[in-house]
Order: C-alpha cells, then sequence, then structure tokens
C-alpha cells in the first residue's frame, strides 16, 4: 500500500471533535483494524483534539486545530497541532491524574500512552503543541488490553 | 446525546444515548448540578446502555459529580455500561470510586461489568 496522507483543520470548538474522531474512525476501518482499535483510536483523538481546544486556546472558538493522519501497511501515525499557549512543563502535564481543571481526570495523556505505541509532545510556550501518536500496525490486532 | 430524564423523591435517574465528549459533557454536567440544586437530588443514578463513546472529558463530569454528591452525603451509582466503555471506565480508575452495578435483565451487554 502506498502511503496516504490526510490533513483537516478546522476551528476550535467542541462540536469538531466527534467530526475528528469519525475521520480516523473511517481511516481505522479502511485499514481493517480490530473494532477495539478503532475504539481507542477515537478515545486517543478525542482527547488530543480536547487538549488543543480546551489547553492550547483556552476555549478560545476562533483559532484553528490542525489534525494530521499519515499511514501505511507499517505505521499509522496521527498529529494534533495547536498554535496555542503551550504547556510550560510538558513532563508534569504528562503525569496521571495531574490536571489544570478540577473538573477533568487529567487522563488525556494516560490513554494516548497506553493506546498508542509512540507519543511525543513538542510544545513552546506561547507559541504551540503538537501532539503526535503513532501506532504499529505490524503487531497485527495484538492491542487487546 | 439524548438525555432521558426522571426523578422519584431524592433519585435523580438519567439514561443517557450517544457519545460523551467535550461537546455533550457540558450538559450532562448541567442537568445533574440543576437537580442537586434545586430539588435535593442525593442519588444520581446513570443508564449508560446507549452509551457509544466516552473519553476523559464525559469521566470528569462523572467524577465531578461523584465529588459535589459527596459532601452532601449524596451517591452516584452507574448501570448497564457497555464493555467497551467499561474498558475506558477501568482504565482511569473510576471504579475504584464509583458504584457501578450490572443487571441481570440485560442479557449480557454488560457482562463484563464486574
Amino acid at each position: 500500500m502506498k502511503k496516504n496522507k490526510l490533513a483537516l483543520t478546522f476551528s476550535s470548538i467542541a462540536e469538531n471533535v466527534s467530526i475528528a474522531r469519525m475521520l480516523i474512525a473511517s481511516i481505522a476501518a479502511q485499514l481493517d483494524l480490530s473494532l477495539n482499535d478503532i475504539e481507542e483510536l477515537k478515545v486517543v483523538v478525542s482527547e488530543a483534539v480536547s487538549n488543543a481546544i480546551i489547553h492550547g486556546y483556552q476555549n478560545d472558538p476562533n483559532k484553528l486545530v490542525i489534525l494530521e493522519i499519515e499511514y501505511d501497511t507499517e505505521a499509522l501515525q496521527i498529529s494534533v497541532r495547536d498554535q496555542g499557549c503551550g504547556i510550560p512543563d510538558v513532563e508534569q502535564a504528562m503525569q496521571p491524574a495531574y490536571s489544570t481543571d478540577p473538573e477533568r481526570m487529567g487522563l488525556g495523556f494516560v490513554f494516548m500512552q497506553s493506546f498508542m505505541d509512540e507519543l511525543n509532545v513538542d510544545s513552546v510556550v506561547n507559541q504551540g503543541t503538537t501532539i503526535t501518536m503513532v501506532k504499529d500496525l505490524n503487531k497485527n490486532h495484538a492491542s487487546l488490553h | 446525546m439524548l438525555i432521558d430524564k426522571k426523578i422519584e423523591r431524592q433519585t435523580l435517574t438519567l439514561s443517557l444515548k450517544g457519545e460523551l465528549d467535550l461537546k455533550t459533557s457540558e450538559s450532562l454536567r448541567q442537568a445533574i448540578d440543576t437537580e442537586i440544586d434545586r430539588r435535593g437530588i442525593r442519588t444520581v443514578i446513570l443508564n449508560l446502555h446507549d452509551v457509544t463513546f466516552v473519553d476523559s472529558s464525559g469521566l470528569g463530569v462523572i467524577l465531578g459529580r461523584y465529588k459535589r454528591l459527596l459532601p452532601l452525603g449524596g451517591k452516584i451509582l452507574i448501570k448497564q455500561v457497555p464493555p467497551h466503555i467499561y474498558k475506558i471506565m477501568e482504565l482511569s480508575g473510576l471504579p475504584k470510586i464509583i458504584s457501578f452495578e450490572n443487571e441481570s435483565s440485560d442479557e449480557g451487554r454488560t457482562g463484563n461489568v464486574q
């Protein structure tokens, strides 16, 4: 299979989180991934996009989030980029149960780490954050958590 | 997401249908908090039978309602969770804090729930 690349740019509003999930679910279905894998991919995209909206852009609806998906038979890479406030301490933000908002559980990164094979957070304060995640497709549906 | 609401004395039962994410969890928060404030609800039962997706925004709202009810002497109970939703909840540690209930009448759909 040739490499395929998709990019979706959308306003930083909560309505778009489910649209981002639909895109990854369609791609995962084309790749013949298991239902379990599809569910997990929907969760990680949901978390990364929600982070960009809530934290990156502090719920400012006039900003743009970029979702990029790239895949071949070997791997599926998802990146979510914002040009928002950035994360001052990435290591701290990735701690389980760390959250700046008491209503949220600080679980976003926990799910991303659990469900993906690679997770990279690139963040510069006042410039933005890019979350890049890779799922290894060679394991062949091995992810039966 | 659709929320079907039933109130009996101090118990609020909500049956949810659809996806529980950043967009929809806010309406769930409001639906519960309004009844806690207005009618002195102390027990909240969430039926998740028809929930198709949950992420940390949804889990955060559920945990947040638990934290609100606790000092009021109230509680939250979660019923009929589909297996793939329960998996996400389990990873979050929520079942260690909040009561989950399986119903035998549910023909095994929640069979994975303790």
